[in-house]
């Protein structure tokens, strides 16, 4: 959490600081280290699709983070780009820390030397110093500082080394002028600059920046810089004498495009500042690298693939065998809550309320929380060791056949943790085709919020022994329904030119304990969360729904039967049956039996179809629904309560695989539904989505629900 | 003076320098934001299944390219 309040008072000094780094270098995790908050950090590009601002406190100095997205260079291409691009040049800050990966300096310096170009002042992090010490790479900072002109510090944000000086420096940064950083070009390149320098000197023409950079910025046809001038009188001079100093750049390039002149002038400054300032005491070339090491195995073009299924299937086994073993405690816990809160409770109606709709409500949806912690704690160790890009390499040769990018195999993961992260990293990709395609599909992608919906029914109808394949194989099915969506969106919706694949594949990390720890805790107690507000909130709306209103003529009808039962056995069924009218004319049932016949032929019954209603607004409210259903229409008078034997008694196998299709494949929740119009760009992208997954849905169930017939040989569902 | 290949035909493990782009536009800044460019430097790290993805090695980053994007890069092979 930040440490101090985001609001401060005018009159202290105030620190505006803008992160900016290539991806995967530690940025989000430098601003955790600096700030201790808890922002989410990842081994691959694109962790950070938004940027985000922490506050803290440091002498008499109020500062102010924004984390950038990662960006490899200056430029307004993918969204993530534009964000980092954007802010850059519009908005209000003090200074710049570019952080780089002390591994890497000859690419993360080439963004260093495109921003120095930005006349503003700027501090230079050289963060993983500790990897590069094991790496036995040996940086002479002090020389490396004189030689750029700006402020180089030794840190890292892994080991906490160094954060204290950065602090320090910035401040002294700021607090002293700003001096202009030293590029050096190319003979032919100075030539031209110091022409166009001096003609802007001999017209006398000053600005914030130095004439110096006014040539360079103009040169690298940087569009403010020319907007400005553009409006001047000495334009009509200056501009034959641009026309030249281009053609003689890109003569002696051999190149017409002035970005890859640039960038090659960068690479060159760079390779020289690093000839000067980087020693290497061991040869980097002959011995292999354990990354490499372990990518033999990883990115084997054989067992690669066979290796990622493993693991993933891996990752649901344990999911449902792990996570299995405290719900029955849970589960006991929530039977016995709901009984001693029960029993002092006088009023019978308010005791149904409580027992009946927000415990067992929300017992429900908290039951599932250990396969909850599994499962992020699965993604989380995906996510951060780096191994997230080898399966992109792997899978992009196979996705590309179904018109989607290697990379959309970042989001559509995310995407089985939750949808709403997933559909923002979507950003990574640069093609809007394919990130439109991609977003369509994420939903296909069965969340963590689905997760208990899955667990349920397999825990009803399946032996623990093979329970946790079937989980696999519905997220597996999910995936593969995902694909082949894909492909027909592609073919009709989205056809389009196909985006390059160029990615980093960064080194491998080991995942820090603490990192996944806070994730995992971060997102559990957000579950948690929304199981004690918003679905205490909605099993209560069910409940009273069921319970309302509530027939006296069926209460009378049944209670002289039950008087006249022949034994208890008959008074118990009578019961039973007697709630079970009830809740047939109640407000829900009402609804239910309304919208029935649209989801007969599919197999589902109207308490089903209800709670598949109740789960567009969170996939969790589905068992919560069908807990405060079951528990409700079932009575007090049995024995066995608990909602998984309720599933198997009251749930046909062929309708239980038709419900599992569409709560699979149906439209995400209304948080992730938001989220995806945003993504997408309009609420006309929201309505096709609402079509497509409703569509495909049905359909599929459809012919689950008869095909389950056929191989099972029971009867199907008739309308009543 | 030596023949120049597509990155693509060398082989795994095989280093180069690189001699010139044949990428346009987006891809062209998007390989040289990566390093990928005149003069630089490559190794050939490996192939993902079906050759359909090569894995290269440019400084001290390894990259992913798709073999579209690989064969318009054009190399010089250092001697086995």
């Amino acid at each position: 959490m930040p440490n101090s309040a985001p609001v401060c008072p005018v009159t202290e000094k105030h620190i505006r600081i803008a992160l900016v780094g290539q991806p995967n270098v530690g940025k989000s995790m430098l601003t955790n280290a600096i700030s201790d908050a808890r922002l989410h950090v990842g081994n691959f590009s694109g962790v950070t699709v938004e940027k985000s601002e922490v506050f803290f406190d440091y002498k008499d100095y109020h500062f102010t983070i924004v984390d950038l997205p990662g960006t490899y260079a200056f430029t307004d291409y993918s969204i993530e780009e534009r964000v980092t691009h954007d802010f850059l040049c519009n908005e209000a800050y003090d200074l710049m820390i570019n952080v780089v990966d002390s591994t890497n300096l000859e690419k993360n310096l080439q963004l260093t030397a495109e921003l120095m170009t930005m006349n503003k002042k700027m501090v230079l992090a050289l963060n993983m110093s500790d990897e590069a010490d094991r790496e036995g790479i040996v940086i002479d900072y002090e020389y490396l500082s004189k030689l750029l002109g700006v402020a180089a510090v030794r840190v890292s944000a892994a080991a906490k080394l160094g954060i204290g000086s950065l602090i320090e420096s910035v401040i002294a940064v700021h607090e002293a002028p700003y001096q202009e950083p030293k590029l050096v070009f190319s003979e032919a390149v100075e030539e031209e600059i110091g022409l166009i320098a001096s003609y802007l000197d001999e017209h006398r023409f000053s600005a914030v920046i130095s004439n110096r950079n006014i040539a360079i910025n103009l040169l690298q046809n940087e569009k403010k810089t020319y907007r400005t001038l553009h409006d001047l009188p000495l334009w009509t001079e200056l501009q034959p004498l641009l026309i030249e100093a281009d053609r003689h750049i890109e003569m002696h390039h051999d190149t017409d495009d002035v970005k890859e002149v640039f960038a090659e002038e960068y690479a060159a400054f760079i390779r020289g500042v690093i000839t000067e300032t980087v020693r290497y005491t061991e040869q980097p070339v002959e011995k292999k690298s354990p990354t490499e090491r372990v990518d033999d195995l990883l990115i084997h073009p054989v067992l690669g693939i066979p290796i990622f299924l493993f693991l993933m299937w891996g990752l649901f086994q344990l999911t449902f065998e792990i996570g299995n073993i405290p719900m029955e405690w849970i589960d006991a816990f929530f039977g016995w809550f709901g009984g001693t809160v029960g029993a002092t409770i006088p009023n019978a109606d308010i005791r149904s309320l409580v027992v009946d709709g927000v415990i067992a409500g929300v017992g429900a949806v908290v039951l599932f929380t250990p396969n909850i912690i599994i499962l992020f704690i699965g993604i989380a160790l995906l996510e951060s060791t780096g191994y997230m890009s080898r399966v992109a390499f792997l899978l992009d040769g196979f996705f590309h056949k179904f018109g989607l990018h290697g990379q959309s195999f970042i989001p559509l993961v995310t995407g089985f943790g939750c949808s709403i992260p997933a559909y923002m990293s979507a950003r990574i990709l640069k093609n809007d085709s394919d990130r439109l395609l991609t977003l369509f599909i994420i939903g296909f992608m069965s969340c963590g919020a689905r997760l208990p919906v899955y667990v349920l029914f397999t825990g009803a109808f399946f032996a623990p022994s093979v329970a946790g394949n079937v989980l696999f194989a519905i997220y597996i099915a999910g995936a593969l329904i995902g694909l082949i969506a894909a492909k027909v969106l592609k073919m009709t919706a989205f056809h389009g030119q196909d985006e390059p694949f160029v990615m980093e594949m960064p080194k491998y990390r080991l995942p820090s304990v603490k990192l996944i720890w806070h994730t995992v805790l971060t997102k559990t107690l957000m579950y948690l969360k929304k199981a004690g507000t918003f679905i205490a909130g909605a099993s209560m709306l069910v409940w009273f729904l069921s319970s309302y209103p509530h027939s006296h003529e069926i209460e009378a009808a049944y209670g002289a039967k039950i008087e006249q039962a022949a034994d208890e056995r008959a008074a118990a069924h009578l019961t039973v049956e007697a709630d079970a009218a009830q809740l047939e004319q109640s407000y829900l049932g009402r609804i239910g039996k309304a919208i029935e016949p649209f989801f007969t032929p599919i197999g589902l019954d109207w308490k089903m179809a209800i709670a598949l209603q109740t789960g567009l607004a969170a996939k969790e409210v589905v068992v919560s629904t069908l807990g405060v259903l079951y528990a409700v229409g079932e009575g007090v008078t049995e024995t066995d309560k608990t909602l998984i034997s309720a599933i198997r008694t009251h749930i046909p196998f062929a309708s239980a695989v038709a419900f599992i299709v569409v709560i699979m494949l149906y439209l995400p929740c209304l948080a992730a539904s938001v989220v995806f119009t945003r993504e997408a760009g309009g609420i006309r992208y929201f309505i096709y989505l609402f079509l497509f997954t409703t569509a495909t849905a049905y359909a599929l169930a459809f012919l689950a629900y008869h095909l389950t017939l056929m191989v099972t040989g029971a009867p199907a569902l008739l309308p009543h | 003076m030596r023949q120049t290949v597509k990155l693509t035909e060398c082989m795994k493990g095989c280093r180069a320098t690189i001699v010139k782009l044949h990428a346009q536009g987006p891809l062209k800044q998007r390989l040289v934001s990566f390093g990928v460019m005149k003069g630089a430097r490559v190794e050939l790290m490996g192939f993902a299944p079906v050759k359909s993805t090569v894995e290269i090695k440019v400084g001290r980053m390894r990259l992913a390219l798709r073999k579209e994007e690989a064969e318009l890069i054009e190399v010089n092979a250092d001697a086995q």
